[in-house]
Protein backbone atom coordinates (compact mmCIF):
# COMPACT_ATOMS: atom_id res chain seq x y z
CA UNK A 1 0.00 0.00 0.00
CA UNK A 2 3.10 2.29 0.49
CA UNK A 3 3.45 4.77 -2.80
CA UNK A 4 -0.09 4.53 -3.28
CA UNK A 5 -2.27 7.91 -3.69
CA UNK A 6 -5.66 5.63 -3.36
CA UNK A 7 -5.69 5.22 0.59
CA UNK A 8 -8.99 3.07 1.25
CA UNK A 9 -10.47 2.55 4.49
CA UNK A 10 -11.62 -0.99 5.05
CA UNK A 11 -14.66 -1.40 4.39
CA UNK A 12 -16.31 -2.65 7.87
CA UNK A 13 -15.43 0.98 8.91
CA UNK A 14 -14.02 2.02 12.81
CA UNK A 15 -13.94 -1.24 13.52
CA UNK A 16 -10.65 -1.96 11.53
CA UNK A 17 -7.48 0.07 11.05
CA UNK A 18 -6.01 -0.47 8.31
CA UNK A 19 -2.01 -1.09 8.54
CA UNK A 20 -0.81 2.06 6.18
CA UNK A 21 -1.64 4.51 8.47
CA UNK A 22 1.00 3.34 10.41
CA UNK A 23 3.57 3.08 7.60
CA UNK A 24 3.24 5.36 4.68
CA UNK A 25 5.56 8.09 4.45
CA UNK A 26 2.62 9.87 2.56
CA UNK A 27 0.03 9.45 5.26
CA UNK A 28 2.76 10.87 7.64
CA UNK A 29 3.46 13.97 5.95
CA UNK A 30 0.22 14.62 5.19
CA UNK A 31 -0.52 14.39 9.34
CA UNK A 32 2.16 16.88 9.71
CA UNK A 33 -0.10 19.22 7.22
CA UNK A 34 -2.98 18.55 8.60
CA UNK A 35 -2.45 17.93 12.32
CA UNK A 36 0.38 19.15 13.55
CA UNK A 37 0.55 22.27 11.37
CA UNK A 38 -2.54 22.35 11.21
CA UNK A 39 -5.49 23.72 13.72
CA UNK A 40 -4.50 21.73 16.90
CA UNK A 41 -2.83 23.10 20.32
CA UNK A 42 0.32 21.54 20.54
CA UNK A 43 2.60 20.70 23.86
CA UNK A 44 5.98 22.73 24.17
CA UNK A 45 6.81 23.31 27.58
CA UNK A 46 5.49 23.71 31.09
CA UNK A 47 6.09 27.44 32.52
CA UNK A 48 8.17 25.55 35.41
CA UNK A 49 11.15 24.49 32.57
CA UNK A 50 11.38 28.84 31.70
CA UNK A 51 10.91 30.44 34.95
CA UNK A 52 13.02 33.40 34.44
CA UNK A 53 12.56 36.04 31.78
CA UNK A 54 15.33 35.33 29.19
CA UNK A 55 14.78 31.10 29.60
CA UNK A 56 14.28 29.79 26.91
CA UNK A 57 14.39 25.80 25.85
CA UNK A 58 14.47 23.80 22.50
CA UNK A 59 10.91 22.11 21.85
CA UNK A 60 8.69 20.40 18.65
CA UNK A 61 5.63 20.57 16.90
CA UNK A 62 5.03 17.76 15.27
CA UNK A 63 9.08 16.91 14.21
CA UNK A 64 9.35 20.55 13.23
CA UNK A 65 12.00 22.58 16.07
CA UNK A 66 10.98 25.36 17.99
CA UNK A 67 12.15 27.59 20.14
CA UNK A 68 10.17 28.57 23.72
CA UNK A 69 11.07 31.40 25.20
CA UNK A 70 10.35 33.76 27.97
CA UNK A 71 10.51 37.62 27.27
CA UNK A 72 11.51 40.48 29.81
CA UNK A 73 8.00 40.91 30.26
CA UNK A 74 7.17 37.31 31.03
CA UNK A 75 5.54 36.64 27.56
CA UNK A 76 5.74 33.70 26.13
CA UNK A 77 6.89 33.01 22.35
CA UNK A 78 7.29 30.52 20.25
CA UNK A 79 9.08 30.52 16.67
CA UNK A 80 10.61 28.26 14.72
CA UNK A 81 14.40 27.27 15.34
CA UNK A 82 15.49 28.41 11.55
CA UNK A 83 17.41 30.99 10.66
CA UNK A 84 15.75 33.54 8.16
CA UNK A 85 18.52 33.90 5.92
CA UNK A 86 20.31 30.38 5.20
CA UNK A 87 17.68 27.86 7.55
CA UNK A 88 19.95 27.10 9.71
CA UNK A 89 18.74 25.26 13.15
CA UNK A 90 20.72 27.98 15.26
CA UNK A 91 19.47 27.49 18.80
CA UNK A 92 21.79 24.30 19.80
CA UNK A 93 21.41 24.38 23.46
CA UNK A 94 18.71 22.22 25.18
CA UNK A 95 18.08 25.05 26.98
CA UNK A 96 19.25 28.10 28.83
CA UNK A 97 18.93 31.56 29.38
CA UNK A 98 19.86 34.38 26.62
CA UNK A 99 19.16 37.91 25.76
CA UNK A 100 18.73 37.39 22.14
CA UNK A 101 19.69 34.48 19.64
CA UNK A 102 22.75 34.91 17.18
CA UNK A 103 22.72 32.88 14.20
CA UNK A 104 26.59 31.20 14.75
CA UNK A 105 26.83 31.38 10.46
CA UNK A 106 26.39 35.23 9.63
CA UNK A 107 25.52 36.03 13.23
CA UNK A 108 21.55 37.34 12.20
CA UNK A 109 20.23 38.39 15.85
CA UNK A 110 17.13 37.40 17.32
CA UNK A 111 14.80 38.70 19.98
CA UNK A 112 13.25 36.94 22.68
CA UNK A 113 9.92 37.35 20.27
CA UNK A 114 11.56 35.51 17.34
CA UNK A 115 12.16 38.61 15.26
CA UNK A 116 14.99 39.64 13.34
CA UNK A 117 17.19 42.13 14.89
CA UNK A 118 20.31 43.07 13.08
CA UNK A 119 21.90 42.12 10.16
CA UNK A 120 25.69 42.67 9.77
CA UNK A 121 27.23 44.54 6.97
CA UNK A 122 23.24 45.81 6.01
CA UNK A 123 24.59 48.55 4.28
CA UNK A 124 27.84 46.70 3.13
CA UNK A 125 31.03 47.70 3.79
CA UNK A 126 32.41 50.85 2.70
CA UNK A 127 29.87 51.64 0.31
CA UNK A 128 30.35 48.01 -1.37
CA UNK A 129 27.71 45.07 -0.80
CA UNK A 130 25.52 44.98 1.46
CA UNK A 131 21.28 44.09 1.48
CA UNK A 132 19.10 45.88 -1.20
CA UNK A 133 17.99 49.77 0.14
CA UNK A 134 14.48 48.21 0.95
CA UNK A 135 15.48 44.98 2.68
CA UNK A 136 12.89 45.41 5.54
CA UNK A 137 14.03 43.25 8.84
CA UNK A 138 10.53 43.46 9.54
CA UNK A 139 9.74 41.01 6.71
CA UNK A 140 12.13 38.55 7.44
CA UNK A 141 12.44 36.13 10.55
CA UNK A 142 11.58 32.97 11.54
CA UNK A 143 7.90 31.82 11.92
CA UNK A 144 6.22 32.50 14.91
CA UNK A 145 3.61 30.49 16.64
CA UNK A 146 0.28 31.44 18.51
CA UNK A 147 0.25 30.70 22.34
CA UNK A 148 -2.17 29.12 24.93
CA UNK A 149 -1.00 28.66 28.18
CA UNK A 150 -3.69 27.04 31.18
CA UNK A 151 -2.57 26.52 34.30
CA UNK A 152 1.34 26.72 33.83
CA UNK A 153 0.99 24.40 30.26
CA UNK A 154 1.93 25.93 27.30
CA UNK A 155 0.29 25.34 23.90
CA UNK A 156 1.67 26.34 20.41
CA UNK A 157 -0.27 26.17 17.15
CA UNK A 158 1.08 27.60 13.53
CA UNK A 159 -2.70 27.84 12.44
CA UNK A 160 -4.61 31.25 13.41
CA UNK A 161 -7.62 29.36 12.18
CA UNK A 162 -7.42 27.00 15.82
CA UNK A 163 -10.28 27.61 18.35
CA UNK A 164 -9.43 28.73 21.71
CA UNK A 165 -7.40 26.14 24.00
CA UNK A 166 -10.67 25.90 26.23
CA UNK A 167 -13.07 25.05 23.31
CA UNK A 168 -10.07 22.70 21.81
CA UNK A 169 -9.50 21.02 24.78
CA UNK A 170 -13.13 20.53 26.03
CA UNK A 171 -14.46 20.03 29.52
CA UNK A 172 -13.97 16.36 29.62
CA UNK A 173 -10.47 17.25 28.98
CA UNK A 174 -10.49 20.08 31.39
CA UNK A 175 -11.57 18.40 34.40
CA UNK A 176 -8.85 16.02 34.74
CA UNK A 177 -6.22 18.24 33.45
CA UNK A 178 -7.35 21.07 35.66
CA UNK A 179 -7.11 18.07 39.34
CA UNK A 180 -3.15 18.35 38.20
CA UNK A 181 -2.40 21.43 37.29
CA UNK A 182 -4.86 24.42 38.67
CA UNK A 183 -3.79 24.74 42.18
CA UNK A 184 -0.05 24.46 43.16
CA UNK A 185 2.77 25.47 41.11
CA UNK A 186 4.74 23.31 39.49
CA UNK A 187 8.12 21.75 40.59
CA UNK A 188 10.56 20.13 38.02
CA UNK A 189 12.07 17.13 38.82
CA UNK A 190 14.01 15.92 36.07
CA UNK A 191 13.57 14.78 32.29
CA UNK A 192 13.90 11.30 30.57
CA UNK A 193 13.98 11.05 26.93
CA UNK A 194 13.47 7.95 24.50
CA UNK A 195 13.24 6.59 21.20
CA UNK A 196 10.28 4.09 20.41
CA UNK A 197 9.98 2.31 17.14
CA UNK A 198 6.80 2.34 16.81
CA UNK A 199 4.35 4.81 14.96
CA UNK A 200 3.30 8.14 17.04
CA UNK A 201 -0.50 6.96 17.14
CA UNK A 202 0.13 3.62 18.89
CA UNK A 203 1.22 5.33 21.72
CA UNK A 204 -2.32 7.52 22.27
CA UNK A 205 -4.07 4.02 20.89
CA UNK A 206 -1.75 2.14 23.77
CA UNK A 207 -3.09 4.92 26.48
CA UNK A 208 -7.10 4.32 24.95
CA UNK A 209 -6.83 0.99 25.35
CA UNK A 210 -7.75 0.00 29.28
CA UNK A 211 -7.91 -3.55 28.24
CA UNK A 212 -4.28 -4.14 27.80
CA UNK A 213 -3.94 -2.53 31.18
CA UNK A 214 -5.37 -5.92 32.98
CA UNK A 215 -3.29 -8.04 30.87
CA UNK A 216 -0.05 -6.86 29.55
CA UNK A 217 0.46 -5.54 32.69
CA UNK A 218 1.49 -8.45 35.21
CA UNK A 219 2.69 -5.43 37.75
CA UNK A 220 -0.11 -4.14 37.97
CA UNK A 221 -2.51 -6.77 38.16
CA UNK A 222 -0.01 -8.97 40.58
CA UNK A 223 0.05 -5.83 42.80
CA UNK A 224 -3.94 -5.29 42.17
CA UNK A 225 -2.72 -1.35 40.83
CA UNK A 226 -4.82 -2.06 38.32
CA UNK A 227 -7.59 -5.44 37.65
CA UNK A 228 -10.66 -5.55 35.77
CA UNK A 229 -14.03 -5.07 38.44
CA UNK A 230 -12.03 -2.09 40.34
CA UNK A 231 -13.22 1.49 39.56
CA UNK A 232 -12.57 2.67 36.47
CA UNK A 233 -13.58 4.94 33.41
CA UNK A 234 -13.06 6.52 30.19
CA UNK A 235 -13.60 10.29 29.16
CA UNK A 236 -13.51 11.18 25.83
CA UNK A 237 -14.42 14.61 24.59
CA UNK A 238 -17.13 15.63 21.75
CA UNK A 239 -14.26 15.32 19.06
CA UNK A 240 -13.07 12.24 20.01
CA UNK A 241 -9.17 13.03 19.89
CA UNK A 242 -8.70 13.75 23.68
CA UNK A 243 -9.05 10.53 26.34
CA UNK A 244 -8.75 10.75 30.01
CA UNK A 245 -8.27 6.96 31.68
CA UNK A 246 -9.38 7.18 34.87
CA UNK A 247 -9.29 4.23 37.80
CA UNK A 248 -9.26 4.18 41.75
CA UNK A 249 -7.00 1.53 43.54
CA UNK A 250 -9.21 0.09 45.52
CA UNK A 251 -7.32 -2.34 48.10
CA UNK A 252 -10.72 -4.12 49.83
CA UNK A 253 -12.15 -4.86 46.09
CA UNK A 254 -12.85 -8.18 45.95
CA UNK A 255 -11.48 -9.95 42.52
CA UNK A 256 -14.33 -11.99 41.52
CA UNK A 257 -13.80 -15.73 40.62
CA UNK A 258 -14.80 -15.13 36.67
CA UNK A 259 -11.88 -12.05 36.56
CA UNK A 260 -9.23 -14.15 38.10
CA UNK A 261 -9.31 -16.79 35.54
CA UNK A 262 -9.42 -14.31 32.62
CA UNK A 263 -6.32 -12.45 34.34
CA UNK A 264 -4.62 -15.83 35.47
CA UNK A 265 -2.14 -15.34 33.15
CA UNK A 266 -1.44 -11.59 34.25
CA UNK A 267 -1.25 -12.93 38.09
CA UNK A 268 2.16 -13.46 39.50
CA UNK A 269 1.40 -15.88 42.80
CA UNK A 270 4.62 -16.26 43.59
CA UNK A 271 5.58 -12.60 44.16
CA UNK A 272 5.51 -10.42 46.75
CA UNK A 273 6.87 -6.77 47.35
CA UNK A 274 9.53 -6.38 49.93
CA UNK A 275 9.07 -2.80 50.00
CA UNK A 276 5.70 -2.35 49.41
CA UNK A 277 5.72 1.63 50.36
CA UNK A 278 6.61 2.91 47.20
CA UNK A 279 3.32 1.84 45.62
CA UNK A 280 1.33 3.16 48.29
CA UNK A 281 -0.91 6.19 47.44
CA UNK A 282 -1.25 9.15 49.43
CA UNK A 283 -4.11 11.36 48.80
CA UNK A 284 -3.39 15.21 47.66
CA UNK A 285 -6.06 15.40 45.16
CA UNK A 286 -9.74 16.46 44.80
CA UNK A 287 -10.79 13.62 42.39
CA UNK A 288 -12.48 10.07 42.83
CA UNK A 289 -9.79 8.99 41.15
CA UNK A 290 -5.84 7.60 41.70
CA UNK A 291 -4.76 7.41 38.08
CA UNK A 292 -5.77 9.51 35.68
CA UNK A 293 -3.83 8.86 32.14
CA UNK A 294 -4.77 11.94 29.45
CA UNK A 295 -3.95 11.78 25.76
CA UNK A 296 -4.24 15.08 24.68
CA UNK A 297 -4.14 15.46 21.17
CA UNK A 298 -1.59 15.35 18.92
CA UNK A 299 1.85 15.46 21.54
CA UNK A 300 0.68 15.39 24.77
CA UNK A 301 -0.23 13.03 27.80
CA UNK A 302 -0.51 13.87 31.15
CA UNK A 303 0.39 11.27 34.25
CA UNK A 304 -1.48 10.98 37.14
CA UNK A 305 -0.18 7.35 37.93
CA UNK A 306 -0.92 7.96 41.91
CA UNK A 307 1.96 10.29 43.08
CA UNK A 308 4.11 9.99 40.25
CA UNK A 309 3.23 12.90 37.83
CA UNK A 310 5.11 13.63 34.56
CA UNK A 311 3.80 14.73 31.17
CA UNK A 312 5.27 12.91 27.83
CA UNK A 313 5.80 15.46 24.79
CA UNK A 314 5.71 13.36 21.71
CA UNK A 315 7.64 14.48 19.11
CA UNK A 316 7.04 11.64 15.63
CA UNK A 317 10.20 10.75 13.95
CA UNK A 318 8.59 9.55 10.28
CA UNK A 319 6.36 6.44 10.52
CA UNK A 320 8.12 4.56 12.25
CA UNK A 321 9.56 5.66 15.69
CA UNK A 322 8.93 8.58 18.43
CA UNK A 323 10.54 10.02 20.62
CA UNK A 324 9.05 10.58 24.16
CA UNK A 325 10.42 14.04 25.90
CA UNK A 326 9.47 13.29 29.78
CA UNK A 327 9.44 15.93 32.55
CA UNK A 328 8.27 14.65 35.76
CA UNK A 329 7.16 17.09 38.59
CA UNK A 330 6.37 17.62 41.74
CA UNK A 331 4.79 20.76 43.53
CA UNK A 332 6.82 23.76 45.30
CA UNK A 333 5.15 22.77 48.23
CA UNK A 334 6.03 19.06 48.77
CA UNK A 335 8.26 18.20 52.25
CA UNK A 336 11.15 16.24 51.18
CA UNK A 337 9.45 13.42 52.28
CA UNK A 338 7.28 13.75 49.60
CA UNK A 339 9.50 14.18 46.86
CA UNK A 340 11.02 11.37 47.73
CA UNK A 341 8.05 9.52 47.56
CA UNK A 342 7.21 10.76 44.18
CA UNK A 343 10.92 9.54 43.00
CA UNK A 344 10.63 6.23 44.43
CA UNK A 345 7.30 5.80 42.85
CA UNK A 346 8.83 6.57 39.48
CA UNK A 347 10.13 3.27 39.04
CA UNK A 348 6.70 2.69 37.76
CA UNK A 349 6.89 4.53 34.49
CA UNK A 350 9.47 6.02 32.03
CA UNK A 351 12.07 4.35 29.76
CA UNK A 352 13.11 1.94 32.96
CA UNK A 353 9.27 1.90 34.68
CA UNK A 354 7.67 -1.74 36.03
CA UNK A 355 4.69 -0.62 32.96
CA UNK A 356 6.87 1.92 31.05
CA UNK A 357 8.91 -1.02 29.78
CA UNK A 358 5.75 -2.92 28.92
CA UNK A 359 4.07 -0.84 26.94
CA UNK A 360 7.40 0.14 24.92
CA UNK A 361 8.14 -3.49 24.28
CA UNK A 362 4.35 -3.92 22.87
CA UNK A 363 4.88 -1.12 20.64
CA UNK A 364 7.45 -2.21 18.94
CA UNK A 365 6.35 -5.42 18.24
CA UNK A 366 3.32 -4.19 16.81
CA UNK A 367 5.13 -1.85 14.46
CA UNK A 368 7.18 -5.04 13.63
CA UNK A 369 4.15 -6.69 13.00
CA UNK A 370 2.66 -3.91 10.74
CA UNK A 371 5.44 -3.06 8.29
CA UNK A 372 7.00 -7.07 8.27
CA UNK A 373 3.40 -8.94 7.28
CA UNK A 374 1.79 -9.71 4.48
CA UNK A 375 -2.10 -9.00 6.19
CA UNK A 376 -2.85 -5.33 6.36
CA UNK A 377 -5.37 -4.18 9.25
CA UNK A 378 -5.77 -4.72 12.63
CA UNK A 379 -9.48 -4.90 14.55
CA UNK A 380 -10.62 -2.86 17.39
CA UNK A 381 -14.25 -3.95 18.49
CA UNK A 382 -14.29 -4.31 21.53
CA UNK A 383 -17.32 -2.88 23.27
CA UNK A 384 -19.54 -1.87 20.50
CA UNK A 385 -22.15 0.05 21.79
CA UNK A 386 -20.29 3.00 22.64
CA UNK A 387 -17.82 5.07 20.45
CA UNK A 388 -15.93 7.30 23.31
CA UNK A 389 -16.51 7.03 26.54
CA UNK A 390 -17.02 3.74 28.64
CA UNK A 391 -17.43 2.93 31.89
CA UNK A 392 -15.32 -0.94 31.38
CA UNK A 393 -11.87 -1.48 30.93
CA UNK A 394 -12.75 -4.11 28.50
CA UNK A 395 -13.27 -1.75 25.76
CA UNK A 396 -11.73 -0.18 22.87
CA UNK A 397 -14.55 2.70 22.61
CA UNK A 398 -12.23 5.53 22.72
CA UNK A 399 -9.66 4.20 20.15
CA UNK A 400 -12.76 4.36 17.73
CA UNK A 401 -13.53 7.69 18.31
CA UNK A 402 -9.97 8.71 18.02
CA UNK A 403 -10.16 7.47 14.22
CA UNK A 404 -13.93 9.20 13.28
CA UNK A 405 -12.17 11.81 14.06
CA UNK A 406 -8.59 11.22 12.62
CA UNK A 407 -10.53 10.08 9.36
CA UNK A 408 -12.55 13.06 8.75
CA UNK A 409 -9.26 15.37 9.38
CA UNK A 410 -7.25 13.12 6.84
CA UNK A 411 -9.88 13.00 4.73
CA UNK A 412 -9.63 9.02 4.97
CA UNK B 1 36.63 15.50 49.90
CA UNK B 2 39.73 14.90 51.08
CA UNK B 3 42.34 12.81 48.68
CA UNK B 4 43.61 11.56 52.07
CA UNK B 5 45.52 8.63 49.99
CA UNK B 6 49.19 7.83 49.83
CA UNK B 7 49.81 6.89 46.10
CA UNK B 8 49.77 2.97 47.00
CA UNK B 9 46.75 3.20 49.03
CA UNK B 10 44.88 4.55 45.98
CA UNK B 11 46.54 2.04 43.84
CA UNK B 12 45.52 -1.18 45.77
CA UNK B 13 41.60 0.47 45.74
CA UNK B 14 42.06 0.98 42.39
CA UNK B 15 42.76 -2.32 41.81
CA UNK B 16 40.08 -4.08 44.26
CA UNK B 17 37.23 -2.00 42.53
CA UNK B 18 38.23 -2.91 39.15
CA UNK B 19 37.80 -6.32 40.20
CA UNK B 20 35.05 -5.17 42.29
CA UNK B 21 33.27 -3.80 38.81
CA UNK B 22 34.44 -6.68 36.72
CA UNK B 23 32.23 -9.32 39.14
CA UNK B 24 29.51 -6.85 38.55
CA UNK B 25 29.42 -6.44 35.59
CA UNK B 26 29.89 -10.45 34.65
CA UNK B 27 26.24 -10.75 37.14
CA UNK B 28 24.73 -8.67 34.63
CA UNK B 29 26.38 -9.65 31.72
CA UNK B 30 25.18 -13.31 32.91
CA UNK B 31 21.65 -11.61 33.33
CA UNK B 32 21.65 -13.25 36.74
CA UNK B 33 19.96 -9.95 38.18
CA UNK B 34 18.83 -11.89 41.09
CA UNK B 35 22.24 -11.52 42.20
CA UNK B 36 22.85 -7.70 41.72
CA UNK B 37 21.17 -6.64 45.11
CA UNK B 38 23.93 -8.17 46.79
CA UNK B 39 26.73 -6.29 45.85
CA UNK B 40 25.21 -3.01 48.31
CA UNK B 41 25.21 -2.44 51.37
CA UNK B 42 21.80 -3.21 53.50
CA UNK B 43 20.98 0.15 53.20
CA UNK B 44 22.89 0.85 49.25
CA UNK B 45 21.04 3.42 46.99
CA UNK B 46 21.23 3.12 42.99
CA UNK B 47 19.98 5.61 40.71
CA UNK B 48 20.53 5.68 36.72
CA UNK B 49 19.90 9.61 35.21
CA UNK B 50 20.35 11.61 32.23
CA UNK B 51 23.55 13.53 32.24
CA UNK B 52 21.25 16.72 31.96
CA UNK B 53 19.62 16.29 34.65
CA UNK B 54 22.57 15.37 37.15
CA UNK B 55 24.58 18.53 35.35
CA UNK B 56 21.06 20.72 36.72
CA UNK B 57 20.92 18.93 39.91
CA UNK B 58 17.45 17.07 38.86
CA UNK B 59 17.12 14.31 41.41
CA UNK B 60 14.81 12.28 38.75
CA UNK B 61 16.35 8.46 38.61
CA UNK B 62 14.78 6.26 35.40
CA UNK B 63 16.02 3.90 38.05
CA UNK B 64 15.56 4.80 41.85
CA UNK B 65 16.22 2.14 44.47
CA UNK B 66 16.76 2.88 48.20
CA UNK B 67 17.73 -0.06 49.89
CA UNK B 68 18.45 -4.04 49.03
CA UNK B 69 14.55 -4.28 49.75
CA UNK B 70 14.37 -2.31 47.02
CA UNK B 71 16.51 -3.78 44.52
CA UNK B 72 15.61 -6.99 45.07
CA UNK B 73 11.78 -5.66 43.75
CA UNK B 74 13.63 -4.68 41.18
CA UNK B 75 15.36 -7.90 39.90
CA UNK B 76 12.41 -9.60 40.27
CA UNK B 77 10.09 -7.68 38.34
CA UNK B 78 12.68 -7.45 35.73
CA UNK B 79 12.53 -11.71 36.05
CA UNK B 80 8.74 -12.18 36.59
CA UNK B 81 7.03 -9.61 35.94
CA UNK B 82 8.49 -7.13 33.07
CA UNK B 83 7.54 -7.57 29.21
CA UNK B 84 10.09 -7.97 26.86
CA UNK B 85 11.70 -9.00 23.89
CA UNK B 86 15.18 -11.61 24.53
CA UNK B 87 18.35 -9.50 24.75
CA UNK B 88 22.33 -9.57 26.18
CA UNK B 89 23.83 -6.99 27.19
CA UNK B 90 27.62 -6.72 28.20
CA UNK B 91 28.57 -3.88 30.52
CA UNK B 92 32.29 -2.18 29.98
CA UNK B 93 33.55 -0.94 32.65
CA UNK B 94 36.88 1.37 32.51
CA UNK B 95 38.61 4.32 34.08
CA UNK B 96 38.18 3.79 37.22
CA UNK B 97 39.50 6.61 39.35
CA UNK B 98 39.81 6.66 43.29
CA UNK B 99 38.95 10.09 44.12
CA UNK B 100 39.27 9.93 48.56
CA UNK B 101 37.69 8.53 51.50
CA UNK B 102 34.88 10.91 52.59
CA UNK B 103 33.50 11.85 56.50
CA UNK B 104 32.21 8.62 56.73
CA UNK B 105 35.21 6.55 55.62
CA UNK B 106 33.51 5.46 52.23
CA UNK B 107 35.80 5.42 49.22
CA UNK B 108 34.28 7.91 47.21
CA UNK B 109 35.15 6.44 43.37
CA UNK B 110 34.13 6.36 39.91
CA UNK B 111 34.63 4.82 36.55
CA UNK B 112 33.41 5.37 32.90
CA UNK B 113 30.80 2.12 31.42
CA UNK B 114 29.62 1.42 28.26
CA UNK B 115 26.74 -0.71 27.92
CA UNK B 116 26.32 -3.15 24.78
CA UNK B 117 22.56 -4.61 23.54
CA UNK B 118 21.89 -7.15 21.47
CA UNK B 119 19.01 -7.74 20.18
CA UNK B 120 17.71 -10.72 18.62
CA UNK B 121 18.02 -10.96 15.21
CA UNK B 122 19.91 -7.34 15.02
CA UNK B 123 23.11 -5.88 15.08
CA UNK B 124 25.06 -5.37 18.71
CA UNK B 125 24.36 -1.54 19.41
CA UNK B 126 26.19 0.77 21.92
CA UNK B 127 23.03 0.67 24.52
CA UNK B 128 24.21 3.67 27.04
CA UNK B 129 27.45 5.34 27.65
CA UNK B 130 27.94 6.92 31.32
CA UNK B 131 29.93 7.17 33.90
CA UNK B 132 29.54 5.36 37.47
CA UNK B 133 30.15 7.72 40.70
CA UNK B 134 30.52 5.40 43.78
CA UNK B 135 30.73 5.48 47.48
CA UNK B 136 31.88 1.63 48.72
CA UNK B 137 32.37 0.76 52.09
CA UNK B 138 34.38 -2.37 53.65
CA UNK B 139 32.30 -5.25 55.05
CA UNK B 140 33.36 -8.54 56.52
CA UNK B 141 32.06 -9.78 52.76
CA UNK B 142 34.56 -7.49 50.92
CA UNK B 143 33.52 -3.97 49.25
CA UNK B 144 30.03 -3.43 48.63
CA UNK B 145 28.05 -0.06 47.40
CA UNK B 146 26.85 2.52 49.81
CA UNK B 147 25.74 4.23 46.81
CA UNK B 148 26.28 3.78 43.32
CA UNK B 149 25.28 6.43 40.55
CA UNK B 150 24.61 6.21 37.36
CA UNK B 151 25.12 8.94 34.86
CA UNK B 152 24.63 8.42 31.06
CA UNK B 153 25.54 10.73 28.39
CA UNK B 154 23.66 9.13 25.86
CA UNK B 155 20.73 11.33 24.91
CA UNK B 156 17.99 8.75 24.24
CA UNK B 157 17.51 5.71 25.70
CA UNK B 158 16.67 2.89 22.90
CA UNK B 159 12.88 2.17 23.36
CA UNK B 160 13.54 0.99 26.75
CA UNK B 161 15.80 -0.13 29.62
CA UNK B 162 15.49 -3.24 31.22
CA UNK B 163 18.34 -4.61 32.59
CA UNK B 164 20.79 -2.12 35.06
CA UNK B 165 23.53 -0.36 34.34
Amino acid sequence: MDGSNDFRWPEDGLTRIPDWIYTSEEIFARERDRIFLGPTWNFIALEAEIPEPGDFKRSYVGDVPVIVTRDKDGTIHAFENRCAHRGLEFCRALRGNASEFICPYHQWMYGLDGRLMAVPFRRGDRGKGGMPADFDMSDHGPRRLNIATRHGVVFASFSDAVEPLEDYLGPETLEHFDVVFANRKLKVLGFYRNRLNGNWKLYHENLKDPYHATLLHVYLATFRLMVAGQKSAMFVDASGRHATAASAKDDSAEIGEDTAAEMKNAFRDDMALEDAEFIRFVPEFDSPWTVTMQTIWPNLIVQRELNTLGIRHIVPRGPHALDMYWTMFGYEDDDADMTRHRLKQGNLMGPSGYLGVDDNEAIRFVQDGLRRSVSDEGIVMLDPENEGGTDTLISEASIRALYRHYREVMGL
Amino acid sequence: MSTNLSSAEARDLRFEIEEFNTEYARALDALEVERWPDFFTEDGFYRVTARENADAGMPVGLVWCEGRAMLRDRAAAIRKTMVYAPRWMRHMISNVRVNGIDADGAIEAEASYLILETLMEDETRIFQAGQYRDLFVRTGEGLKLRSRDCIYDSHLIPNDMVYPA
